[in-house]
């Protein structure tokens, strides 16, 4: 038989995966995996919207500000324990990325495995756009930088003053030096970047696609992406302008 | 006089032979059919059917295709559809009346029986092809909606968009790899078959040749179907695919397999006409455009205006004119050879004056621009994309190209050839059309080879080999048949010459189309006879293919299909030489109505010409089947 | 040979002379591999006196004969029907699948769509599903073994039903119309940046999916169809080259909507399988 590839056994292949249970066999496929990255996807979405919305507490001062930490811990009171709930959402988030991530790699080295050879001559894209090409770079970059976000801000600082419990003051301390303000920048707009694709892929994904509603999603993308970048942003241009600061 | 060929037609009512038959022949009891071995060459509408059917009743099926994958057939470039006698829309349609108009359409010159089996299985093949999955366009009521075709006063071609060949051909290629994927098909593919092998006068296998490595090897099995389409190539340019060729069956016409009919080749009347000489292929609109466009040129020759400003009056609606009751929807060689005579008086339109105008303003007045672009949308966009001209804006440019050839391979009632044990389906073989094949036919019977007819018909030469294997392919016919096809291709690349196959089958093919084309004359053909065996000569001598036969080499694969088209191509001129009469797509200029009309003579030539292989570029030797005609009473075809 | 008027001679296909639209003088910027395991490497080609008239497939042609008239083996590509609808032609024109006209095969690119004294840089198709085999040919029968999968209606012939039996909704049939226009080609995994057949793979299953006829197998069909075609290619990251190159402008929508039906043969077909093991 003239072809230069072996051909697959007549049996299809599905037969002989179905022994693991419904979501381990769901996300040992591509497309399951797509559905994880999605999910997994809204979840941080739905994150980093709520994180953002809730810093804007910074512009009302340090009481409400510091005040918003506090309430946070205090979710659900007295029905659940201090902290509780917090710690659910904790964890939750950490999954959710430890999915994601594990995901994007495996998938990644999937797709690097499906053409090892690269096309000798520059391609030339028509609808693949930046953000779509370096999801993965964008990925890498919010990833490293929430590392670095959390010692800043959560655990233990970087330098600059750093008081537990008093997140106000920490945020004007450590957003007040110019090259953190300008790497808080870059990160959001990296996460922008993230946001613009991922928010537009996930409806593909889900196999959410309908008609009446296909033309929004675009729309949805660009507005979900620019509105979590701006009020993003926000926050190192008001330390520097001062409007928020340490005093 | 020439030997009489038997066809086995069985006895009794027209309308009950097939199911008289289907009880008389021998069957292949289901527990039995894994024993038998059947090789299918080609993976078109008739042998992707063949081979998916046979391989779903439980035969082991060897399926070979040159291509890289079954889908890829000629098949699938049909664009207007397919006939059947549903009378879905009560307009007067039944069995009978779809046989009538075959057999009228195809000029008396095909096998009543036979045609009258194909227009009672179409029914079926429309039942078949939707529920697998054909997508035919619908009406807003869900059920599938008609249009009206060449040839046919009744609404009765079903249609997938300007695709039907290739959803039908999706049809059949699933069908078959669902077959693949159990095991019971095997697919060899990138495999051209070269020859036949007999042994003791019944087919014993095949040759086959792998496009990627050039190895040559030997398949044998209890019976070989060929379905490898038609030679319209022998033309150079036509509407074929550019690999589409006739070596299978003149390869087993070497064999002892009589050739039936090979003059009868089909002009397309809807064409774009060619805009340079490095042209490699003419494209095909489908003939459905002829519903809703009408065909005109400028009534003065070498009128110079462009077609907007050609009033009315000054043009000449020519087949209205001449045919008032079919109009435009007359059958393909009349449109065809009215064309020719309109650029022969020169009002040919368009740069080179090659064609005539097909005119879409007032279909769009009357049905609007949506219903137009709902029906023929993608027919307009692909004239724009190779002219360079939008047709909504100005009238289409067409003209006839050959399209589809009518002879083939002679078969009996059970599509066997004259070599027990090989048989001929689909467009390589002769049986169904006669001297001119209608507009969605050829979609209709290649199907119903394949899916209705071979796997009823097989049974009966094959069922009593029951209890013996496949000759073994070690056997010397195999041997020396595997010998002679190195041979072969190691030869031309041997010769060294100057001039690539490509070049002598454009000479051959510019031969064929001045004297064998769409319209004959002795003095022509005369010239062609002389003229074909010299270029061959030549062919011979001065033939260039570099590289070597042990990887890809396409213009060696060439080379064998040419050389192959030049003794066909012989064949065809012998043919249309002896054929004194003007049937369908063969026109002889001698014999013409003072209308200028096909004139039959049914007391001389109402037979099928079955030509036997004496050697190569040597006279053939001609036997005759001699059409009876029962139930159809002969008449001058009119159209007016 | 010119169908249109025989008296006139065939030109020389060497020196390309008589023309009737623009001449244009190209760079021809070739992929050549002699075998699947070859080294290759890009070779350029002066190739003066291209009509613009000409299909990219017929300026090979030429280009082939020249080379041949040089000695040189011509340059292997895959081609047939050169209509546009069977699918083996490919090629990367210029960082393109089938060139830069949208909605078009490359047997149907003409060469009026490039300029005089344009460089046209010619690629296979690049996956490790389409292995090259010489030059700018590949082997695309990995998608043959995803219509293996599931890609079909079971149906013997004679066993069907009146085909006006089950009414199909003209959108229904026309969408269906939509997917089945694949020519399987493999543009789509040729522009794809991951190599994924995902938009393939999609067009036949909701080719089928769509219609009622296709229902009875619609999970097992979904579920073994994208297994398969996972064996072979990358994932699908909604990049949308794929619709772009398409020659037939299939819509990734169907994407989605292979997607949802994935998830529900994933929940669906181990409910058939436990109760019919």
């Amino acid at each position: 038989m003239a072809t230069t590839l072996n051909r697959a056994p007549a049996e299809p292949v599905t037969r002989q995966r179905r022994n693991a249970p419904f979501p381990v066999e769901l996300y040992r496929s591509a497309v399951g995996k797509k559905y994880v990255m999605a999910l997994t996807g809204i979840a941080l979405m739905g994150f980093v919207l709520a994180h953002m919305v809730g810093n804007l507490k910074m512009f009302l001062g340090p009481a409400a500000f510091n005040e918003y930490g506090e309430f946070l811990r205090e979710l659900l009171v007295p029905i659940l324990p201090h902290h509780v709930v917090l710690w659910i959402m904790r964890i939750g988030l950490i999954v959710a990325f430890a999915l994601h991530i594990h995901a994007a790699y495996a998938l990644t080295r999937m797709n690097h495995a499906a053409r090892r050879t690269k096309y000798q001559s520059r391609r030339d894209y028509v609808a693949a756009n930046y953000a779509s090409r370096t999801m993965r770079w964008s990925g890498v970059i919010v990833g490293l930088f929430l590392i670095w976000h959390l010692f800043d801000l959560s655990w233990t600082g970087t330098g600059a003053a750093f008081y537990r419990g008093d997140p106000y003051t920490n945020v004007a301390n450590s957003l007040s030096r110019i090259p953190v303000a300008i790497f808080y920048v870059v990160a959001n707009i990296a996460l922008g970047f993230h946001l613009f694709h991922g928010s537009w892929s996930l409806f593909q994904s889900m196999g959410w696609n309908n008609p009446r509603f296909n033309r929004w999603r675009r729309d949805f993308a660009i507005g979900f992406a620019a509105l979590v970048v701006v009020g993003n942003v926000a926050f190192p241009i008001a330390v520097l302008a001062g409007v928020v600061s340490a005093d | 006089m020439a030997p009489s060929l038997d066809a086995k037609i069985p006895e009794g009512p027209i309308e009950d032979k097939w199911d008289a038959h289907k009880f008389s022949v021998k069957l292949v009891n289901p527990n039995n059919k894994r024993k038998f071995d059947i090789i299918v060459v080609g993976t078109g509408l008739a042998g992707g059917a063949a081979a998916a059917t046979l391989g779903g009743l439980g035969y082991n099926v060897k399926v070979f295709t040159f291509h890289d994958s079954p889908r890829r057939a000629h098949s699938i470039a049909a664009q207007g559809g397919i006939n059947a006698a549903k009378n879905y829309h009560n307009d007067g349609d039944s069995v009978y009346r779809l046989f009538y108009d075959t057999v009228k359409g195809g000029d008396y010159r095909s096998r009543e029986a036979n045609v009258y089996r194909l227009a009672q299985v179409s029914n079926n093949i429309i039942d078949q092809c939707t529920a697998q999955g054909v997508p035919f366009a619908r009406e807003y009521g869900g059920l599938l909606d008609n249009r009206s075709f060449g040839g046919a006063q009744v609404s009765r071609t079903f249609y997938a968009r300007g695709q039907t060949g290739q959803q039908l051909l999706l049809g059949a290629y699933q069908a078959l790899a669902e077959q693949i994927a159990k095991g019971t098909v095997t697919l060899y593919n990138r495999s051209e078959m070269l020859d036949v092998v007999t042994v003791d006068g019944r087919a014993a296998g095949i040759v086959v040749r792998d496009l990627l490595t050039g190895e040559v090897s030997s398949h044998s099995a209890h019976a070989v179907v060929l379905a490898t389409g038609g030679y319209s190539n022998v033309f150079f340019l036509s509407t074929n695919a550019m690999a589409c060729n006739a070596t299978a069956i003149w390869r087993a016409h070497r064999q002892g397999a009589l050739f039936a009919n090979p003059c009868y080749t089909q002009i397309h009347p809807t064409c774009i006409p060619s805009s340079d000489e490095y042209q490699s292929k003419l494209t095909l609109m489908s003939e459905s455009l002829r519903n809703d466009g009408r065909i005109w040129v400028p009534a003065k020759a070498h009128d110079p205006r462009p077609p907007s400003e050609i009033p009315e009056a000054e043009r000449d609606y020519f087949l209205e004119r001449k045919y008032p009751s079919f109009g435009n929807l007359v059958p393909r060689d009349v449109a065809s050879r009215n064309a020719k005579a309109m650029i022969d008086q020169e009002k040919g339109v368009g740069p080179l004056g090659n064609g005539v105008y097909l005119d879409f303003s007032a279909s769009v007045d009357r049905l609007g621009r949506n219903v137009v672009e709902e029906r023929y949308g993608n027919l307009f966009e692909m004239y724009d994309r190779i002219t360079g001209e939008d047709p909504y804006g100005s009238p289409m440019r067409i003209y006839p190209a050959p399209h589809y050839t009518m002879g083939g391979l002679w078969v009996d009632y059970n599509l066997e050839t004259t070599i027990p044990g090989l048989y001929c389906l689909g467009e390589a073989n002769f049986s169904d059309h006669g001297a001119n094949r209608l507009g969605a036919s050829a979609l209709m019977q290649g199907l119903a080879d394949g899916y209705f007819v071979l796997p009823q018909t097989i049974g009966d030469g094959i069922a009593p080999l029951l209890g013996t294997k496949p000759v073994d392919t070690h056997h010397e016919a195999f041997r020396l048949a595997e010998a002679a096809v190195r041979d072969r291709y190691a030869g031309y690349l041997a010769i060294g010459g100057t001039r690539s196959a490509d070049w002598f089958h454009r000479e051959l093919g510019k031969i064929m189309w001045d004297h064998c084309g769409m319209e004959r004359n002795r003095p022509g053909l005369e010239k062609a006879i002389s003229e074909i065996p010299a270029l061959y000569e030549e062919f011979k001598k001065d033939l260039r293919v570099l590289g070597n036969d042990a990887s890809v080499n396409q213009a060696l694969e060439r080379a064998g299909r040419v050389d192959d088209f030049f003794q066909l191509g012989l064949l065809m001129c012998e043919d249309a030489l002896h054929r004194e009469e003007s049937c369908g797509g063969h026109f002889r200029s001698e014999h013409q109505t003072p209308e200028g009309e096909a004139e039959r003579d049914d007391d001389r030539f109402a037979y099928v010409g079955a030509w036997e292989h004496t050697g190569e570029m040597a006279p053939g030797r001609l036997h005759r089947e001699d059409l009876v005609f029962e139930n159809v009473k002969l008449t001058q075809r009119s159209y007016k | 040979m010119a169908v249109t008027d025989p008296e006139r001679q065939a030109p020389s296909l060497v020196t390309g002379e008589k023309h009737h639209g623009r001449t244009m003088h190209l760079t021809l910027r070739v992929w050549r591999q002699a075998g699947p395991d070859s080294e290759g490497r890009f070779a350029d080609y002066d190739v003066p006196g291209i009509s613009e008239d000409m299909s990219f497939l017929e300026m090979l042609d030429v280009v082939n004969e020249r080379l041949a008239s040089d000695g040189e083996e011509p340059i292997t590509f895959d081609h047939d029907c050169r209509e546009g609808i069977c699918g083996t032609c490919s090629l990367m024109i210029n960082g393109r699948a089938h060139g830069p006209e949208r909605g078009t095969a490359t047997c149907q690119l003409h060469m009026r769509k490039f300029g005089d004294g344009d460089t046209i840089v010619v690629e296979p198709w690049r996956a490790e599903g389409f292995p090259i085999i010489r030059d700018l040919m590949v082997d695309r029968s990995t998608l043959d073994r995803i219509v293996e999968a599931g890609g079909f209606i079971t149906v013997s012939p004679g066993s069907a039903p009146d085909a006006n039996l089950v009414p199909v909704p003209k959108v229904v049939a026309d969408a269906s119309m939509d997917a089945a226009a694949c020519i399987q080609c493999g543009a789509c995994v040729a522009a794809c940046p991951n190599s994924a057949a995902n938009l393939f793979t999609a067009a036949k299953v909701a080719h089928l999916n769509l219609l009622p006829q296709g229902e009875p197998q619609r999970y097992q069909r979904v579920e073994s169809m994208v297994d398969t075609m996972e064996q072979f290619f990358g994932s699908c990251t909604n990049h949308g080259e794929c619709e772009e190159a398409c020659p037939k402008e299939i819509s990734i929508d169907f994407i989605a909507t292979m997607n949802k039906d994935y998830l529900r043969a994933k929940i669906k077909n181990r409910r058939y399988l436990s109760r019919n093991p």
